[in-house]
């Protein structure tokens, strides 16, 4: 009996901005306009200067902690500049290093500085906005990707939902449930993976012994692709022929997006002690930053002065940002007590007035029977 | 510079279907002489009864769904669901994947946004693999987007020794579950509040863990036709007597029933107290019956360790330690995994010889 082919797949890697600034154009058709790209690199700066002024935060025990966003700015923009423009307001179901998707929709850029100020009113999102508060837990938060992708199918909105996550959420059970779950019930999610190498100290090769991460999403029956992640055309043109797909076939997607991360995991962390520096140096040179600026100066839209321009105000934008976050009056002491439960419980309301603990708090007349 | 477009402000919840997260829709409660008679001629299963609040509710609000493994097609692997699909068609009733974290993930991502998911777990053995999501998403939601994003799911299955499932299948989680803050734990003990504290689980705004028993399913009593709600944190008090309080909840309760019964023969009588949910806890009720009995025995079907009998008895010691006159008691099961031979899961189970010994030491008649 002859063997037959049960199954067969390729994964295809698209660039269409290379590392020297080059374009391809027939890549790029339909895709990202120069107009868009100026906006993207000015939006890229500003969230690379959020992310300088948050580090020097943290450093001066001004925040409790924050993962650097440095160098995965393009990813997370291409997809995100991609939500915006269909207008469907399509869900933003992050992890952690995806500011920029969630600034171009919408989220005011001083929720996540009082986030990791350890405000919880930094997840307060505003009404309007569908943006998932940040999901710190690896990996869990894709399923509820697919509960909102659920709910949106519920309801016939025609919304799809993208959700973020790292290389190393690739290898937690929840992911793998959450890819089943959105081809099983044929859900509109878009899975967007920034394959940054690192999960900490955890390198790719010990993560995974597949030869990409995209190809787990063949598994669950996906449409896959692999994207230059520093490339801002390639996100932007692959997240919204993705999303195009997701909706109007009502399916899941799979986008493995190469990056890396420039920074250290956070603020709590220190790359040098388990980084190659010769690594960290060719990753340097392949910055989102400096590929799309000399895109924009080969096209003539981009020089010098515009850069200092820039560069001031996006210093001057985030400074103000700083100031604003910083100038929301600290949480309340009511604060530890409130929305535990969407009603305050007998105990928990003794609790809050008295602030003593439990044991005497809740039994004024066992206290008093007791003296 | 330019920046994101500006988008308008409108409703988190934008859809015509769907009032606000903020709408909570608690019935109004009323006291328990103004709930229906139990006593009655409709007897039907505590399947039956947990049914037909599900469907009662779903008929009134289109953002309530069903989720499991084999709820639908089935009819549920205990047959809960049965008809549900008939009546309410595959959009609302939902056959998942063997997936307990999945569905358990994809029903809190839902609720955040406006449904009202109904999670059935095959047992809540199996949701211990969707720790994550019910223990450390759903309950904590609320709190950390300060009060912004609810999570009004129930999760719902079979609870404890099933007869005969062997250690892996037999657990009983409201120990280790009523130990996080954030979620509501209702067990009921009879088909009549079957149905009247499920009605009410599926309104509250909170996430609530609904805990059955494959024992009872089949019991049979009167339940009413009418609609009713039995709030959550009000103890019901079963048995009346002066000697000793008895305290338990879910299918133990029956076993402290037949135990008073027989303790009455002997001249001992007793208070038997339901508390029907271990999160809130009633625990004024239990202080009105110690205040009275002076005495008390608590029977909780979870191992002995950290369990909520230890948590009761730490709010008696607390409460009214002056009304005592014997040192509390408990009543669990033995601190081992569930046995799988019938004789010794039996004896093993917090049963109705355990709770007489217990009360008499209680009551100085050992």
């Amino acid at each position: 009996m002859p063997k037959k082919t049960a199954y067969q797949a390729k994964i295809e890697h698209i660039q269409i901005l290379d590392e020297q600034g080059k374009l391809d154009a027939a890549l790029n058709k339909g895709g990202l306009g120069d107009e868009d790209a100026v906006f993207l690199y000015e939006q890229m700066t500003v969230s690379r200067t959020y992310d300088e002024i948050a580090f020097k935060l943290q450093r001066s025990g001004r925040m409790g902690t924050y993962p650097q966003n440095k160098g995965q700015e393009a990813g997370p923009g291409g997809i995100g500049l991609a939500v915006l423009h269909r207008g469907k307001k399509d869900w933003l179901v992050p992890c952690y290093r995806e500011n920029l998707a969630l600034f171009l929709n919408g989220l005011p850029m001083e929720k996540i500085l009082l986030h990791w100020m350890g405000d919880e009113r930094g997840n307060q999102i505003p009404e309007g906005v569908h943006i998932l508060p940040i999901s710190i837990p690896i990996g869990t938060h894709p399923l509820h990707a697919c509960g909102l992708a659920f709910a949106e199918k519920y309801r016939k909105t025609g919304r799809a939902a993208v959700t973020f996550f790292g290389d190393g959420a690739t290898s937690e059970g929840d992911f793998h449930e959450a890819c089943n779950f959105a081809s099983a019930m044929k859900l509109p999610v878009v899975f967007f993976c920034q394959n940054n190498f690192w999960a900490i100290s955890v390198p790719r090769a010990i993560q995974t012994g597949s030869e990409t991460i995209a190809q787990k999403g063949l598994a669950y029956g996906m449409p896959c692709f692999q994207i230059d992640g520093n490339d801002i055309f390639a996100s932007y043109k692959v997240g919204k022929d993705a999303l195009e797909l997701a909706v109007e076939e009502s399916r899941p997607v799979f986008i493995e997006a190469i990056t890396y991360r420039l920074g250290d995991h956070t603020t709590a962390d220190d790359a040098r002690r388990y980084r190659d520096s010769a690594e960290l140096e060719s990753w340097q040179k392949k910055d989102p930053l400096i590929r799309t600026r000399k895109y924009l100066e080969s096209k003539k839209l981009w020089n010098d002065k515009k850069q200092a321009d820039l560069e001031a105000r996006a210093k001057k934008l985030t400074e103000e940002v700083v100031r604003k976050a910083e100038g929301i009056e600290k949480p309340g002491i009511d604060d530890i007590f409130d929305y535990t439960f969407a009603e305050l419980n007998d105990e928990l309301r003794t609790q809050k007035r008295t602030l003593r603990t439990a044991s005497l708090a809740q039994h004024p007349e066992q206290e008093r029977l007791s003296r | 510079m330019t920046t994101a477009p500006s988008i308008p402000t409108l409703p988190i919840i934008d859809s015509p279907i769907h009032p606000a997260l903020t709408n909570v829709s608690l019935p109004s409660f009323v006291d328990e002489h103004e709930l229906p008679s139990r006593e009655g001629s409709r007897v039907i299963q505590f399947r039956e009864a947990l049914r037909e609040a599900m469907s009662e509710e779903m008929r009134r609000d289109p953002r309530i769904f069903l989720m499991g493994e084999e709820v639908a097609q089935y009819n549920g692997a205990y047959k809960v669901s049965q008809g549900m699909l008939d009546e309410f068609g595959p959009q609302r009733i939902i056959d998942s994947p063997i997936s307990e974290n999945g569905f358990a993930g994809l029903g809190i991502g839902a609720a955040m946004y406006g449904l009202r998911p109904i999670i059935e777990f095959m047992s809540w053995s199996f949701s211990l693999v969707a720790a994550d999501q019910i223990l450390n998403n759903a309950p904590k939601m609320l709190y950390m987007s300060g009060g912004q994003w609810g999570c009004p799911i129930v999760f719902r299955g079979n609870n404890g020794a099933g007869g005969q499932l062997g250690s892996t299948h037999s657990w009983c989680v409201e120990a280790l579950y009523s130990n996080v803050p954030g979620l509501k734990i209702a067990i009921p003990s009879c088909p009549y509040d079957a149905k009247g504290l499920l009605k009410t689980a599926i309104r509250d705004p909170d996430p609530v863990f609904f805990l059955e028993s494959e024992r009872m399913l089949g019991d049979k009593a009167h339940v009413p036709e009418e609609e009713y709600y039995i709030p959550f944190g009000r103890a019901a008090l079963r048995r009346e007597g002066s000697d000793c309080t008895i305290v338990s909840f879910g299918r133990p309760v029956n076993f402290c029933l037949e135990a008073a019964a027989e303790l009455a023969n002997e001249g001992i009588s007793v208070d038997v107290l339901d508390m029907r949910t271990v999160r809130p806890l009633d625990s004024a009720a239990i202080v009105r019956s110690i205040q009275k009995t002076g005495r008390v025995v608590v029977v909780d079907q979870c191992w002995p360790f950290a369990s909520v009998a230890s948590e009761v008895i730490t709010q008696v010691v607390e409460k009214c330690f002056d009304y005592l006159d014997h040192q509390p008691l408990r009543v669990n099961t033995d601190d081992v995994p569930t046995p799988y031979a019938k004789t010794l899961e039996q004896e093993y189970l917090p049963h109705k010889r355990k709770i007489i010994e217990a009360v008499r030491s209680a009551v100085g008649k050992a």
